[in-house]
């Protein structure tokens, strides 16, 4: 029998896939207590490069258009379907469920991407509008990106809504994912890597949420965290470590809804006088 | 031959001030204590004694709202709009009331609170009132449902304005409320009780309980209030966030700003300098919207200067219950030393100031018209908000040094653009971190429009199918 080639998994920071600095990593069994693989422990210093890589990207990412960003989206989802057969085997391994079910969870987490790569340019005609204020001027509310948000996922689906609902509606994000799902969604950056996503834009950083999520909540560059993954007994914590700069926080119950893209983005209103 | 404008007071007759207040809970006046007053200070008389509510008279209040969120919140939407009608008329029949006294507990000209607060304020019942019976439409779902009590903690500078931004979305969504108004300006809270009575509203919808930042901070913190609003302070909204980490409570906070007017090479002049006065001296510079950092482009600063000058030196400050008043009389004596010390810093770190000459009466607590010209943005006068008549004035040579310079903040609350080419204002609007963009014009305020900030100037909006949505669980 042929012996494979295995796969070292890395970080992914400005659309490269740098180790971590720290030199660390944590090792990821199969259910049967077989090694799997050895993902990075992402440290601190790592998460601030990748607020360095968001930052620098997202104002160009905002400033593309929308039917741009949705393409580009729409490509991943593309890029992801090629690898399906990658993912169910990553997913089942990292997981741990069985084929049929790692199987629901991929497909699920392609048309997920659909699905968010559709609302990029839906999003003013929702959200936004005309208002009719009382005199000569025109007055009109937008929704904009919040800039840079960090967000937390311990599976490929829970990762692909959470950086999904972020990254259509103009912010760049870092990623923090934990445990097996390290493998499926390291997996899962490479396709990105490979979909004319600007670097920086999307940043996946592996480890432990205990470990990163504070300094991602203490982070003043960071603008929004979504603390969907965090269990439910800690969130208070990073809550009140991200009031210092009054950052966005939220979680949700539910993928499927525009209110996670919403979360994420300001209501920007412009006032002009009408008059001859 | 010079125009001399003539005194035009407004009666104060219309008003009538109980020597003692207490507060309004469960649809009645009770009993306060700890009394503190409460003055003019355009003269420092003291106007009435307002009470320093603690954590009983907050405990009885929350009762109230709890008891009457019940009710409230099954009656149907048409039902609950035509209380808020029946408020926004009586609001308006009795506006001159309501402006004389505004003006005499805060200070700001009658001009103000006869045209600006006021007529706001009865828009803003009316504009929520026909939100009720209509929420379904709202974009949250069918049947979207309120948080509850809603605590609400509002500021000096705007009293009754604030009361209304924050008790007519809470009514209309069918929440119930325990308002707190600011320890200096608690009058016009206390009338908008009677009015609550004229309306009929059923007893506990509104409950004001009075006091300083005590009574704020244990508002936040009682466990039968489920939704906040604020407005008022970074440094305090900060507080409250943490305060709530640990609770379902939900917030909007609206905070702290330092507004960027930008004027490039092409404005109309005129108008623009205008503007500028009109974005930071209105309201005494008391608004967290001000414009308070005007950024010229350099080719025209001088000549903008020269006439931003000669217009200061026309506005008139004095008596607020004058009509002919344009700038009244700073809020307290707190805020009055706090602007003085910025001012001084301002010197001392190099940049020039330069006032009209005018007199200020000897009474009370005031404050010129003041520019300061070599702002670099280190300078703290550059980077703090000062909350008063002071504007900063730096320059820039490209437009994108201009929006750099104004998102150079951590507050991203308003800005100003002016110019006469429609591209350049719609791609500076876009670029400016800010959550309401006056264009060729400054301080507009309507309940139809959102407002409210990015980064550290607070969480949500206010007014608008935004601010509606903020006192809404979303049903899907």
């Amino acid at each position: 029998m042929r012996l494979d080639v295995k796969k070292t998994y890395k970080l992914y920071i400005n659309g490269a896939f740098p180790r971590s600095e720290s030199g660390r990593v944590f090792e990821i069994k199969n259910n049967k207590g077989e090694f799997i693989a050895n993902p990075c422990l992402a440290s601190r210093k790592d998460l601030r490069d990748a607020v360095v890589a968001a930052r620098a990207a997202q104002v160009g990412w905002a400033k593309s258009t929308a039917y741009l960003r949705g393409q580009i989206l729409y490509r991943i989802a593309e890029m992801a379907e090629g690898r399906k057969d990658q993912l169910i085997a990553e997913v089942s391994a990292g997981e741990k469920v069985n084929k049929a079910a790692a199987t629901k969870l991929v497909e699920a987490a392609i048309d997920r991407w659909v699905w968010y790569a559709g609302w990029s340019d839906k999003l003013s005609s929702i959200y936004g509008g005309t208002n009719q204020v009382s005199g000569p001027y025109y007055n009109f509310t937008i929704p904009e990106p919040q800039g840079v948000v960090a967000v937390t996922a311990d599976s490929l689906l829970s990762f692909v809504e959470s950086v999904g609902a972020a990254v259509c509606g103009g912010n760049t994000v870092i990623a923090l994912v934990t445990g097996g799902a390290s493998i499926p969604v390291m997996t899962f950056a490479e396709v990105i890597a490979t979909s004319d996503v600007p670097n920086g834009v999307i940043n996946v950083l592996t480890g432990s949420l205990d470990e990163l999520a504070p300094w991602a909540a203490s982070h003043m560059d960071i603008d929004g965290l979504d603390i969907t993954a965090i269990n439910a007994k800690k969130r208070n914590e990073l809550i009140a470590a991200g009031a210092e700069n009054l950052k966005r926080i939220h979680a949700f119950d539910k993928g499927v809804t525009p209110t996670r893209i919403i979360s994420f983005m300001e209501a920007k209103t412009v006032w002009h006088p009408i008059g001859v | 031959m010079t125009f001399e404008y003539s005194p035009a007071p407004e009666s104060k007759s219309i008003v009538k001030i109980a020597p003692q207040y207490g507060h309004f809970i469960n649809g009645d006046f009770v009993n306060g204590k700890n009394h503190f007053p409460t003055i003019n200070p355009a003269t420092e008389e003291v106007l009435s004694q307002i009470s320093l509510g603690g954590k009983t008279d907050l405990d009885k209040a929350v009762t109230a709202a709890t008891k009457a969120f019940s009710k409230w919140s099954k009656l149907t939407g048409a039902e609950r709009g035509k209380y808020l009608y029946r408020i926004a008329r009586i609001l308006q029949e009795r506006a001159r009331e309501f402006a004389v006294l505004e003006t005499l507990d805060n200070g700001k000209p009658i001009r103000e609170t006869r045209d600006i607060d006021i007529p706001l304020v009865a828009a803003h019942f009316f504009y929520h009132a026909g939100w009720a019976d209509k929420l379904d439409f709202a974009g949250l779902g069918k049947s979207p449902k309120p948080y509850g009590v809603a605590g609400q903690i509002i500021p000096w500078n705007f009293p009754l304005l604030m009361l209304a931004w924050k008790v007519a979305p809470a009514l209309a969504t069918g929440n119930a409320v325990v308002l707190k108004p600011a320890e200096s300006t608690s009058l016009t809270a206390l009338l908008f009780a009677e009015v609550c009575q004229q309306a009929e509203l059923p007893a506990g919808v509104v409950n004001i309980v009075t006091g300083d930042g005590s009574t704020g901070s244990t508002l936040v913190n009682h466990p039968g209030i489920n939704k906040i609003a604020f407005t008022g302070s970074t440094e305090v909204g900060k507080k409250i966030a943490r305060a709530i980490a640990g609770t379902n409570k939900k917030a909007t906070l609206e905070l702290g700003g330092k507004g960027a007017n930008i004027v490039f090479e092409d404005a109309p002049i005129d108008e623009t300098v205008e503007g500028i006065i009109a974005g930071i001296y209105f309201n005494q510079g008391h608004v967290c919207c001000a414009g308070s950092r005007l950024l010229l482009q350099e080719n025209i600063a001088d000549e903008l200067l020269v006439k931003l000058k000669k217009r200061i030196g026309k506005i008139r400050v004095g008596d607020p219950l004058d009509k002919n008043t344009d700038l009244g009389a700073i809020n307290s004596k707190e805020q009055l030393i706090k602007i003085k010390e910025l001012a001084k810093v301002g010197e001392a770190e190099g940049a020039e100031r330069w006032s009209p000459k005018c007199d200020l009466p000897a009474k009370g607590f005031w404050y010129p018209p003041t520019i300061f010209t070599d702002v670099t943005q280190a300078h703290r006068i550059a980077r703090e908000e000062i909350f008063g008549p002071v504007l900063s004035v730096l320059t820039f040579r490209t437009p994108q040094e201009a929006i750099e310079k104004a998102n150079n903040t951590p507050y991203g609350l308003s800005a100003g653009i002016w110019t006469e080419k429609g591209s350049r204002i719609l791609w500076a609007a876009q670029h400016l971190k800010a959550g309401v963009i006056w264009a060729n014009t400054f301080n507009k305020f309507d309940p139809a429009s959102p407002f409210g900030g990015y980064k550290e100037s607070g969480w949500g909006r206010e007014g608008g199918r935004h601010g509606l949505a903020a006192y809404l669980k979303e049903n899907n």
